[in-house]
């Protein structure tokens, strides 16, 4: 029992820390203060992953799988939610929504996503996703006065509503074949039985809620909408935290099914093909945007596709890859985000052709944001060069050289796009005024960027902590101490 | 058939027709009602799946508490019939309700497989699986983590209605 304790540190104290978020807002409300203590929470919970790290096992009647996956997944969502929180001040500020709120609902959120990635069980597995979505539907409906905020947080809630309903029913149908609620059971008694048609049912469900997640087309229609309405700091969290937290999710579903669906010729197939109809899509749809956020949005349904190779793969090669890639992501697309955000506050600069002359005015903002755009389009060195190399690599070492053929097309379109906007940064003239901002975000993003760099660089040694971490999320039927 | 397999059918058909009466019927105070209704057979099911407790605290929670207040709102509200909602039938819903038709087809197919259902061995009776001692016994061992967590959920739902909800929200001051 102290050892369950000590294995879900990272978790319990995150749950803590959110009430004690809420007990501090509610007697000195001062958003200020609770953002800082947010901050403070997301460093702890986050410090606690890396000390925790080789620590492993099952934990509470084997509700919960913590092992050095699940660490690394907490450090992602800490990540995010550090720098969401750290750049959502001056955007909350200018559109006078600077409520305390705020950093509770998304505290709670990144504790739902870390229940998501530790799950061992479907009654966590399904908690950890409503904590996430409903703290992601509130972030989006936050400006209250703004009619497409609301648009954005009724169609993100009745949508999301939606796919948790067939998640659940696809739950309950895994449940009615095998007569288990905990994934590895379940692994079990399909192995010693045979998978029936109600189980894939239940199982093609499942994976249909967590496809709404992470955007993969066919299930894509909400993304550019909601991302557009929300606050742009939340719609950062919401395409890269919470992306991360579905991805984990999958990884952990489909490596408890891994001898099942190896031999599956038909999951290879479905999985291989949505993954190209996300790529695709996304890029085909993202050329056609003006507005910026619209043009990051359907730039992280391609990336969900890219992501989805790794899937389609299903080798270890493959999910070392996408959580490489989830980590670059993260910070490539949230400081995308944050500039976007920096400067679209009162000017309301949201097309690509606004961003004209940046360069001249604001040389780091404008460097900060070329990078960012450069890693999206996985241009070598940057991380995000690595992250898709690693997913494509394990695509063809799993023989599916065509989908990472595809893959590589898809991406050398999105280049197309990413470029034209470091292009008008760079080689254009301004146009009307100065765009001003404050000089110490410029910072944080430069700060950011050196990291997308440095991911690029040197990623032997993120890429072997991927690799270990994987080790204990591979075995299935070991049952804990 | 037997006596409980008739009350399924039974029950399991009211079910569906009160959904469909939620969804369809213009008056949200009609909605409602088939809601209750809704709750009341789902709460015979589980009196049928030899839950009693859980049957007992569906219809006290869900069609008693939960629904008179929902009721009560729509009263205070005082909301007129949604006229406003009435869509005309296009292409792509026509479309969706394809898809939607061909997913119904597929799952009663599957369901209607028949594929046996692993039972789980346990030393107790059937009635004493439904009881609220077992039940709680479950609920503190065994499921003690989902059941704690839970909480933490419900705290969000509390802040996030509030946020979302709160008359003249003012901002805090600026430090």
């Amino acid at each position: 029992m102290p050892n369950d304790y000590l294995l879900s540190l990272p978790i319990l104290a995150a749950a803590g820390w959110s009430v004690l978020l809420i007990i501090l807002e509610a007697m000195l409300s001062r958003a200020a203060l609770t953002r800082v203590f947010a901050m403070l929470g997301f460093a702890l919970v986050g410090g606690l992953s890396v000390i925790g790290f080789p620590l492993q096992g099952l934990a509470f009647s084997e509700m919960l799988r913590i092992g050095g996956f699940q660490h690394f997944a907490n450090i992602i969502f800490c990540l995010s939610g550090l720098l969401v929180v750290a750049l959502s001040e001056k955007y909350l500020d200018d559109e006078n929504v600077h409520y305390g709120e705020y950093y509770i609902v998304a505290f709670i959120s990144v504790v739902g996503m870390m229940l998501l990635a530790a799950a061992a069980n479907m009654a966590i597995l399904f908690i950890g996703l409503e904590m996430m979505s409903i703290a992601l539907y509130v972030l989006a409906g936050l400006m209250r006065r703004d009619v497409r905020s609301n648009e954005a947080a009724m169609k993100y809630f009745l949508l999301g509503a939606f796919a948790s309903g067939l998640l659940l029913y696809g739950i309950s149908l895994i449940y009615g074949a095998t007569g288990e609620l905990a994934l590895h059971k379940i692994a079990i008694a399909i192995q010693t039985g045979s998978a029936s048609m109600l189980f894939w049912i239940g199982f093609g469900l499942l994976i249909t809620g967590f496809l709404f997640k992470i955007s993969a087309v066919p299930f894509h229609q909400w993304t550019p909408d909601v991302y557009d309405g929300s606050p742009t700091p939340a719609a950062a969290f919401m395409s890269t935290g919470a992306k991360a937290a579905a991805f984990s999710a999958l990884i952990v579903v489909v490596t408890n099914f891994s001898t099942l669906l190896q031999n599956s010729p038909t999951w290879s197939l479905v999985i291989s093909s949505i993954a190209l109809a996300t790529m695709v899509v996304g890029n085909i749809a993202a050329l056609a945007q003006e507005n910026l956020k619209r043009m990051l949005a359907y730039s992280s349904v391609a990336h969900a596709g890219y992501m989805l190779v790794g899937i389609a793969a299903a080798t270890p090669d493959g999910y070392s890859g996408i959580m490489f890639y989830t980590l670059v992501y993260t910070l490539m697309n949230i400081g995308a985000f944050g500039v976007v955000a920096l400067l679209e506050s009162k000017e309301n600069l949201l097309l690509a052709s606004d961003y004209a002359g940046l360069f001249k005015h604001r040389p780091m903002l404008a460097g900060a944001m070329a990078v960012f755009m450069l890693s999206l389009a996985g241009v070598p060195p940057l991380g995000g060069f690595i992250g898709k190399y690693k997913v494509f690599a394990a695509a063809v070492d799993a023989k599916l050289t065509w989908l990472a053929l595809a893959g590589v097309l898809a991406s050398a379109v999105s280049a197309y796009y990413y470029l034209r906007v470091v292009y008008f940064m760079f080689m254009r003239d301004p146009v009307g005024e100065a765009i001003s901002a404050p000089a110490t975000s410029s910072l944080a993003f430069a700060l950011i960027a050196v990291a997308v760099v440095l991911l690029g660089v040197f990623p032997t040694e993120i890429l072997r902590i991927t690799d270990a971490a994987l080790k204990f999320a591979q075995l299935p039927t070991q049952t804990g101490f | 058939m037997d006596v409980s397999g008739i009350l399924f059918v039974f029950l399991g058909a009211q079910i569906i027709v009160a959904t469909v009466g939620t969804v369809w019927s213009r008056n949200p105070v009609t909605s409602a009602l088939f809601l209750v209704l809704n709750f009341f057979a789902l709460g015979g099911l589980y009196l049928l799946l030899e839950a009693q407790f859980i049957a007992v605290v569906q219809v006290i929670v869900y069609a008693g508490a939960i629904m008179v207040l929902f009721l009560f709102t729509i009263m205070l509200l005082n909301l007129d019939n949604e006229r406003a909602l009435a869509e005309k039938f296009d292409l792509r819903k026509g479309f969706a309700v394809l898809l939607g038709g061909v997913l119904l087809v597929e799952l009663l197919y599957i369901i209607g497989l028949k594929t046996p259902i692993p039972i789980k061995q346990t030393a107790l009776t059937t009635v004493q699986l439904g009881e609220a001692k077992y039940i709680g016994r479950e609920l503190l061992t065994n499921f003690l983590f989902p059941f704690e967590i839970v909480s933490i959920l419900l705290l969000l739902a509390v802040v996030g209605a509030i946020v979302l909800a709160k008359k003249n929200f003012t901002t805090s001051p600026k430090s």
